[in-house]
């Protein structure tokens, strides 16, 4: 199958080896990846701080930057984040309608309908759970607000960990419980969204697990950032990296850091 | 001659209990400080958070229960004007009295001039959130009336000077120590052995309480709801000393927000199942008092409904928020609410705490009078999950952070910095510049992984507490096309 990456802006710019792995582990299962040099931001961070109005050319170049792709034979649209692709799927059309873009909304509605996050398209869409993965390391898994509670993933990546060689999966405890980033949320309420954190980490570090993974790079970076300010050790992998590593690319200092680089 | 439409009236300045003295995140900040309110919340949320997940998971139809629930209310509020008109004449005819208020300073004047001319200067009080919203003890305590409230939590609250800091549990931010410590204080001919024990404390309250409610000639109440088509007001409760107010004196006094009417009898089937398995997680709440008019020889003969708006038309208006108005008040999004369980209720500076109150307070004062409130979310969606009725409170919540930026006449610098990145998003060149320009940023890591924690602002509000990875020498999709081709 052709697929669409959509790396996500905060993937793009601060975490390359999310959509790089994102990539490798879809080239391996043996789909064709393009990557639309258009692309930038799905437009939910603005949205959701208010700046609707804003928001619509971000999301028009999204519309144009995929809608490009699909007229050249993609079959779906992929992105390593529950919440991106959940503000695709309730965000984006809405946004156009407000503002009286009713063409575009329709196409933007259109485009929704073939994304999906990441551990989605796996189980529903290519119906595999075994990825052929390998990643010898204690692993706890924090199920992200959107993908769990807007786009119902559900035990989906729980499934695809579980069928990766080597993983110890420990369960964590208040999975559920919200890990306070919440966009620009962290900022604007920096010592509620800490607070949260602060739980968060409690929790996970109670599993004695060396990595914390989810299905969303910014929670994970908010979580991890909290974890290395602690100096704690444990660290934050997304999902896309533990299924992209395999055992032929472990090397002989085989650390937590995900065998797939940028 | 032509006007201009200023909108409808919101709930007024400088009365009642709307708005709150600092933004969130200062009042916040104060409050995440308080361990013991942190132990507090944590135990108190936990505990009925689950409570409420049993009883819930075992009504097999408790989805369309729900969708049930919500159709009613949307139904209900398509039509509010003349389901209104409706109540008042079935109150009226039944021999009950319809005040209509405005607003908190209407509603406060009425109820006022109501007791005042039974001759009394004490009132009994069932605990309601509509009493709170427009500060009528307050407004009593000024004309000279005393006001004893009679839930056991809005008494800990009125004896320890407080205020509530949750919808259903008014005190949830004390614990049964602090409990006897403000019973032991406060109340008069208390048992100076009181111990901390629930009964304990129960019983003092109790005998505290009854004295009261055998001297009460008025009392004031809220409700939960009102069926229009019988003119029936109803009031669910726990404790019994609702049924005490709504049956002892001779007269009695309904406060009800505009909102709370249902059209027909048979609507609250559906109400009374999702309330107290929502609320206080039980099958059935114990007490459940439901009245018409005055019936002669038995109960009050004096009844008065005061109907209020205090900024429910306005919040109507609006084709997004007005949702907030199907609350039925059953505070199970405070209870799974991450960021209600840290801050508590008082950081949200108004009687309504939590995710209903972030959406209802600024729509009931006017958005710029509670600008921070709709953004003290983390949008985590916890509370539409458990919603009775449904209220998408995280998309309200996203349309009224939109009403406040729109709100603003001058450009804010957050303003300035939204516009540039949408300028930069919206257009591949500009957005590959401006992602080379962040990635200089790694400079400053000087080969470490993550960023120094001291940076300019507003980096500086992240790596307070989170350490920020240093961003890559490229992009991903730099890189991609670089080996790829564009």
């Amino acid at each position: 199958m052709r697929v669409a990456l959509f790396a996500t802006c905060l993937v793009d710019t601060v975490a390359p080896q999310v959509a790089r792995a994102t990539a490798v582990l879809l080239a391996r299962l043996g789909h064709e990846v393009v990557v639309p040099p258009g692309q930038a931001c799905c437009g939910q961070m603005h949205v959701n701080t208010g700046y609707r109005r804003e928001a619509v050319p971000i999301v028009a170049n999204h519309v144009r930057a995929f809608a490009g792709a699909m007229s050249s034979g993609v079959e779906a649209i992929v992105a390593p984040s529950g919440s991106c692709v959940a503000s695709i799927h309730h965000q984006q059309a809405d946004v156009l309608r407000r503002a009286g873009q009713t063409a575009l909304a329709d196409d933007a509605a259109a485009l929704a309908e073939r994304t999906y996050e990441l551990s989605q398209f796996l189980v529903d869409v290519l119906g595999v759970t075994d990825v052929g993965a390998y990643y010898p390391h204690r692993v706890t898994y924090h199920p992200t607000c959107h993908s769990l509670r807007m786009l119902h993933v559900g035990d989906r990546p729980l499934r695809l960990l579980r069928a990766v060689r080597g993983l110890d999966l420990v369960e964590l405890p208040g999975a559920e419980q919200c890990c306070g980033f919440g966009g620009t949320f962290a900022v604007k309420n920096a010592d509620t969204s800490t607070a949260m954190l602060t739980d968060k980490m409690a929790s996970i570090l109670g599993t004695h697990a060396e990595v914390c993974t989810a299905g969303d790079a910014s929670c994970l970076m908010h979580i991890g950032g909290g974890l290395s300010r602690l100096r704690s050790g444990t660290r934050t992998v997304h999902l896309a990296e533990i299924l992209a590593s395999t055992e032929e690319a472990v090397s002989p200092h085989q650390s937590t850091r995900p065998a797939v680089n940028a | 001659m032509s006007h201009t439409f200023l909108g409808l009236p919101t709930a007024p300045r400088g009365v009642g209990n709307l708005r709150g003295d600092q933004p969130f995140p200062d009042a916040a900040r104060t409050a995440l400080r308080d361990g013991q309110l942190r132990a507090n919340l944590g135990h108190a949320t936990s505990t009925i958070r689950a409570k409420r997940a049993a009883v819930v998971g075992e009504v097999p139809d408790w989805a369309q229960l729900r969708t049930a629930g919500a159709a009613l209310k949307r139904a209900t509020m398509a039509r509010l004007d003349e389901h209104l008109v409706a109540l008042e004449e079935q109150v009226t005819a039944r021999g009950g009295t319809v005040h209509w208020a405005r607003d908190a300073n209407e509603a406060n004047e009425i109820v006022t001039r109501l007791v005042r001319a039974t001759g009394t200067d004490e009132v009994v009080k069932v605990k309601s959130m509509a009493t709170q919203e427009i500060g009528l003890n307050e407004a009593l305590e000024a004309a000279g009336i005393t006001a004893h409230e009679t839930d056991l939590a809005e008494l800990i609250v009125q004896l320890g000077h407080d205020k509530p800091s949750h919808i259903l549990v008014p005190a949830i931010h004390k614990n049964r120590a602090e409990i006897r410590e403000i019973f032991l204080r406060e109340m008069p001919a208390v048992d100076p052995a009181l111990t901390d024990e629930p009964r304990q404390l129960a019983m003092a309250a109790r005998a505290h309480l009854r004295e009261r409610f055998l001297r009460a000639r008025v009392a004031i109440s809220g409700a939960n709801f009102a069926v229009a088509e019988t003119g029936t007001l109803a009031v669910v409760e726990s404790e019994g000393n609702g049924r005490m107010c709504l049956t002892l004196p001779q007269t009695l006094i309904t406060v009800m927000g505009i909102e709370k009417l249902v059209p027909t009898w048979r609507d609250l089937e559906v109400f009374l199942q999702l309330l107290p398995r929502s609320s206080t997680g039980e099958r059935m709440n114990p007490y459940t008092s439901l009245w018409a008019g005055v019936t002669p020889g038995d109960g009050p003969q004096e009844f008065h409904l005061v109907l209020l708006d205090n900024g429910r038309t306005a919040t109507l208006a609006d084709e997004i928020g007005r949702e907030a108005l199907h609350c039925i008040r059953c505070s199970a999004c405070l209870n799974v609410c991450p960021v209600y369980e840290r801050t508590g209720g008082h950081a949200y500076g108004s009687v309504y705490p939590g995710p209903i109150g972030a959406v209802l307070s600024p729509q009931l004062t006017g958005v710029e009078d509670n600008a921070s409130l709709p953004f003290a979310s983390s949008l985590c969606g916890a509370c539409y999950e458990v919603c009775p009725v449904a209220i998408d409170i995280p998309s309200i919540l996203v349309h009224l952070r939109g009403e406040h930026v729109e709100a603003q006449e001058r450009t804010t610098v957050e303003g300035l910095g939204f516009r540039w990145l949408a300028r930069a998003m919206s257009n591949p060149r500009l957005w590959h510049a401006a992602q080379k320009a962040a990635g200089l940023g790694r400079l400053l890591a000087r080969g470490k992984p993550t960023m120094p924690a001291a940076l300019p602002p507003p980096a500086w509000t992240w790596t307070r507490s989170r350490d920020l990875p240093t961003p890559p020498a490229k992009t991903f999709v730099q890189q991609w096309t670089e080996e790829h081709g564009g």
